[in-house]
């Protein structure tokens, strides 16, 4: 305070206009010492519940899975931990290198050329990605399927609201689930910038005439974009392969935990060609060298895309990302590997079908309500138990300490009282077991009380 | 003598073996696997991967030991000096990431039954109470992901409002001053406004007149931070709000630089309308080498029932917090689910640590150091501090190195190559664009008079070196993991390599690493 020549801290304050200067401090508690705020703080947690202390069967969009230790170990490293953007790429190459990797097989995964170092989650991915396809072909109209995620359809509306871009809803077929192709065609027009399908869908089926779909929207000179649970992609065809041109979806399940929705990550690739590259949001690391020469290197690239230099005329906003999240995932992905990946899927998909075929068997339930194969989740009815899925939830949760799935009763009133099952590699035989034992326990208690 | 690993670490690409593995899944059981069969035979071909991804096999200590020589390579704050201008690189308390770490929270479900997450709900919505009075604001809404994606929420909320005044055809202009941030005029292009510049003044802050013509009808609302850019606060904040208001105009208050007056006055109560929060910057979050942060937005009260859903309430009669979707004229949602929310736990418990005089303290400090750094900076040659002669700055200063260049072609880029030498991270370059040659230094107020005092030992044989050898200078670094990178090679068409996949099919990029 000497050296600067003042008295009072205040006076470094003294060109805020007095009116303004705050009479008193905020109301806050007083501080607490580390000791004092980690009993607080771990008492507030401790009145939470978590898959670990019950079996939990939620999934759609965020879905609990194994983590190996040594993924959060890396995340943990504080130089990666306590680091920025990496501005300056000669002491930031640790992280820029494992962005690079990270797009690298997020490319892989999807078969796609491009993809960015992370979205804030796949609902904004989704939202960025319309609006790159707008960039692209100027158009009007973007469809979208009836089964989409309510909550991925309301962030997209916010997304592209400002754009005046009109959304369509394309229906599905009550048997299949599938998306109907028919309507589609009718629905696709010159004006439509894209097509978006989910797979696997939001209630857990795979679409599966992709390929369909893809030349109805390039046959209009729509894109195609396609969404993704990246688990899914050891064992389903990548949306490279069918034609996608971008590919967006939710990174969270490679690596990262659930943290009640969020820090979650937004995947984002596209194809290589430049007129898409140019249109990209977000932070993308490239491969370059010294300017000797002599050693490989990484930094950011095609910053002229980014608000920092292109300021309005920027292809989007977002500067800070979820890069620690990226980082999880390509840990996770280089422990598992080609083969690990594959097996994961298998296990979901042995598993989801062991559990659609024991709750199947329980008087008043239908599951799945659709025909098409499933990944990770599947719709389950309770229509014929006459039962409301809120009702019967909370008796499956008080009763037995089991917690069933999404209540999809007023997200999709036409399927009655429907909810949305999740089951991973993390669900044990036991723990489904426990579910069928459960839900026939509270569905026979009930049959029991209306005979009475 | 500060030298960073230099590890020749290949692409991970080119580690491993075949059929290696770095971890082992949890197992399908036997009564599982003999009931379903085949279950991969039931998808179609159609959908059905057929070659794998071109995924490397690594083992467990294989990925361990790639990814620990990457992390020597990166440089953090727990590292040592992280001055970049507009960053708030201040240290992350330990005891926050831990707390966030546990798994009653981290294992916890966005869509689970409010009974099972009342621990979290109430850390969340008494965090919001607690960011409301820190910002003198009606409202907090905890869901966006960061700073910018919080502006664009407040530049939506804005469109929400005058929409609602029937009035959003008419209000198109975003107004932001030249010295903004480029998320400001990003975000304000993204809600669909016409953005207008008002330039700065002699000394540094919003020209009154100028703001003055560039307000009309057709105002929307003026983004501004304060203290601005050049760590300078804005003296007419009142007749700037007073101008923006009576357009009809709202106004809105980039975050950014919260942490200098944090505790010592509050947007809110100047006028600010839309106030957005990193929480990663002023709530010492770690920024993770680029994220996750988050960017809660307060409003005043007339914006409030624009909120995207869920906003977190207390039911006092039932004593449950819950989400409240039942929000008519919300704008919808921002993203998925409610926030980040292992950020935002942390926040809590940085807010608890500190509580309202530690928060103050905190902000005080941090002016101090900037102005400590004001005064010793000045006495090196070659570089100036532009605008505002003998004004205070607040948690940042921006100096120009465009003497130094003149005399010696020694560039403010090549000044921040050269302080990585010296085991530092350099200030923010080139910004803000109203200055030349410019050396953003924020120091914030987790750092030791000695490592100031460093720092400018540092930057002033830096400028001796730039006058007797600036080759040296222009040359650097030398002591970091690699020397400087050619930055176009990596953006040019025909030499990018954005994935590994590319770079095998353009092989462009001679691979110099084993």
């Amino acid at each position: 305070m000497c050296q600067i020549g003042i008295k009072s801290i205040d006076e470094l304050y003294a060109d805020v206009p007095k009116r303004f200067q705050l009479k008193r401090r905020p109301t806050l508690p007083e501080a607490l010492s580390e000791h004092d705020l980690r009993t607080h703080v771990e008492g507030l947690l401790g009145r939470n519940q978590t898959w670990r202390d019950m079996p939990i069967f939620l999934g759609a969009g965020c879905w609990p899975h194994f983590i190996p230790a040594t993924v959060d170990n890396i995340v943990q490293r504080t130089e990666f931990l306590t680091s920025y953007t990496p501005y300056q790429p000669e002491i930031s190459q640790g992280m820029l290198q494992a962005m690079f990797e990270y797009q690298s097989m997020i490319c892989e995964l999807t078969a796609m050329d491009v993809a960015n170092s992370s979205m804030y989650d796949w609902a904004s991915a989704l939202g960025e990605a319309v609006r790159m396809s707008v960039r692209i072909n100027n158009r009007t109209e973007v469809v979208v399927p009836k089964t989409i995620h309510p909550e991925r359809y309301a962030t997209l509306r916010t997304y592209v609201e400002p754009l005046k871009l009109q959304i369509k809803t394309v229906g599905y077929n009550r048997d299949t689930g599938l998306l109907n192709p028919e309507s589609l065609k009718d629905l696709v027009s010159e004006k439509t910038t894209a097509v978006y399908v989910e797979n696997p869908s939001y209630l857990g089926f795979v679409e599966t005439q992709v390929n369909q779909i893809a030349e109805i929207a390039h046959d209009r000179g729509a894109m195609f974009i396609v969404g993704v649970d990246p688990t899914s992609l050891g064992v389903l065809k990548p949306p490279g392969e069918y034609g996608a041109d971008i590919v967006v979806g939710e990174g969270q399940p490679l690596g990262n935990h659930l943290n009640y929705g969020g820090p979650l990550l937004g995947l984002f690739a596209c194809r290589g060609e430049m007129e898409l590259i140019r249109q990209m949001p977000g932070r993308v690391i490239g491969m370059t060298t010294t300017l000797k020469g002599d050693k490989t290197g990484f930094c950011m690239a095609l910053q002229t895309r980014e608000q920092h230099i292109r300021r309005e005329r920027a292809t989007s906003n977002i500067c800070t990302n979820e890069a620690l999240c990226a980082l999880a995932s390509a840990a996770h992905l280089a422990s598992l590997g080609p083969q690990g990946l594959r097996e994961l899927g298998e296990t979901i998909m042995m598993k989801t079908d062991y559990a659609m075929r024991q709750l199947a068997q329980i008087r008043g339930v239908k599951t799945p309500l659709f025909s098409a194969p499933h990944f990770k989740e599947f719709t389950v009815n309770f229509d014929k138990a006459g039962r409301t899925v809120r009702g019967l939830h909370r008796a499956l949760l008080k009763q037995h300490g089991v917690h069933g799935g999404k209540d999809l009763s007023k997200e999709f009133p036409e399927m009655g009282q429907t909810a949305l099952y999740c089951v991973t590699e993390v669900h044990s035989k036991q723990d489904i077991d426990r579910l069928a034992h459960a839900l026939k326990s509270v569905l026979r208690k009930k049959r029991r009380m209306n005979h009475v | 003598m500060f030298r960073q690993a230099s590890w020749d670490e290949p692409v991970i690409f080119k580690l491993g073996g075949q059929d290696r593995r770095g971890c082992a899944l949890p197992g399908t059981e036997e009564g599982i696997s003999k009931q379903v069969g085949n279950v991969l035979a039931k998808l179609p071909r159609a959908i059905k991967r057929t070659l794998p991804p071109h995924l490397p096999e690594l083992s467990e200590v294989e990925v361990v030991r790639h990814f620990t020589r990457l992390a020597q390579m990166n440089y953090g704050v727990d590292l040592g000096f992280y001055p970049l201008g507009s960053c708030t690189m201040k240290y992350d308390p330990k005891i926050n990431d831990m707390l966030a770490g546990a798994a009653s929270l981290s294992e916890l479900h966005p869509y689970q039954d409010e009974t099972t997450v009342q621990g979290t709900l109430e850390i969340l919505y008494t965090l919001a109470s607690w960011l409301a009075e820190i910002t003198g604001t009606h409202e907090v809404c905890l869901q966006p992901s960061a700073g910018a994606h919080g502006e664009l929420l407040g530049a939506l909320l804005m469109r929400a409002c005058h929409s609602a005044n029937g009035d959003v055809e008419n209000r198109t202009e975003l107004i932001v001053p030249d010295s903004a941030h480029g998320t400001n005029p990003a975000s304000g292009t993204m809600a669909g406004f016409k953005i207008i510049i008002v330039p700065s003044n002699q000394n540094g802050c919003v020209d009154l007149k100028a703001l003055k013509a560039a307000v009309s009808e057709h105002t929307a609302g003026l983004m501004l931070t304060n203290p601005n850019t050049l760590g300078i606060f804005e003296e007419d904040i009142a007749e700037i709000a007073e101008t923006v208001h009576e357009a009809g105009g709202l106004l809105y208050y980039d975050g950014a630089n919260l942490n200098a007056i944090t505790g010592k006055v509050r947007p809110g109560d100047m006028g600010f309308d839309i106030v957005h929060i990193n929480i990663h910057k002023t709530f010492g979050t770690p920024h993770g080498g680029g994220g996750p942060g988050a960017g809660p937005i307060g409003v005043c009260k007339k914006l409030a029932r624009f909120l995207p859903v869920p906003q977190i309430a207390y039911n006092q009669k039932r004593r449950r917090y819950y989400l409240d979707y039942n929000r008519p004229e919300s704008i919808g949602k921002m993203r998925g689910f409610y926030g980040n929310v292992a950020v935002l736990l942390r926040a809590y418990a940085y807010i608890l640590s500190l509580g309202a005089e530690g928060l103050e303290e905190a902000a005080e400090v941090s002016v101090l150091n900037a102005n400590y750094l004001v005064k010793r900076l000045r006495e090196i040659r070659g570089f100036e501090l532009p605008y505002a002669e003998g004004r205070r700055r607040k948690h940042e200063c921006v100096f120009s190195a465009k003497p130094l260049y003149k005399e010696t072609g020694v560039r403010a880029m090549d000044v921040a190559k050269r302080l990585l030498d010296y085991g530092m991270h350099s200030p923010t370059t080139y910004f803000p664009l109203i200055v030349d040659e410019a050396l953003m230094v924020e120091p914030t107020e987790s750092v030791e008079k000695e490592e100031l005092d460093r720092f400018v030992d540092v930057l002033k044989r830096i400028s001796d070196e730039a006058y007797s050898n600036p080759d040296l200078v222009k040359n650097a670094p030398y002591n970091v993991a690699v020397t400087r990178l050619d930055e176009v090679k990596a953006s040019h068409p025909k030499t990018m390599a954005l994935s590994w996949r590319m770079h095998q099919k353009r092989n462009v990029i001679k691979d110099a690493a084993p």
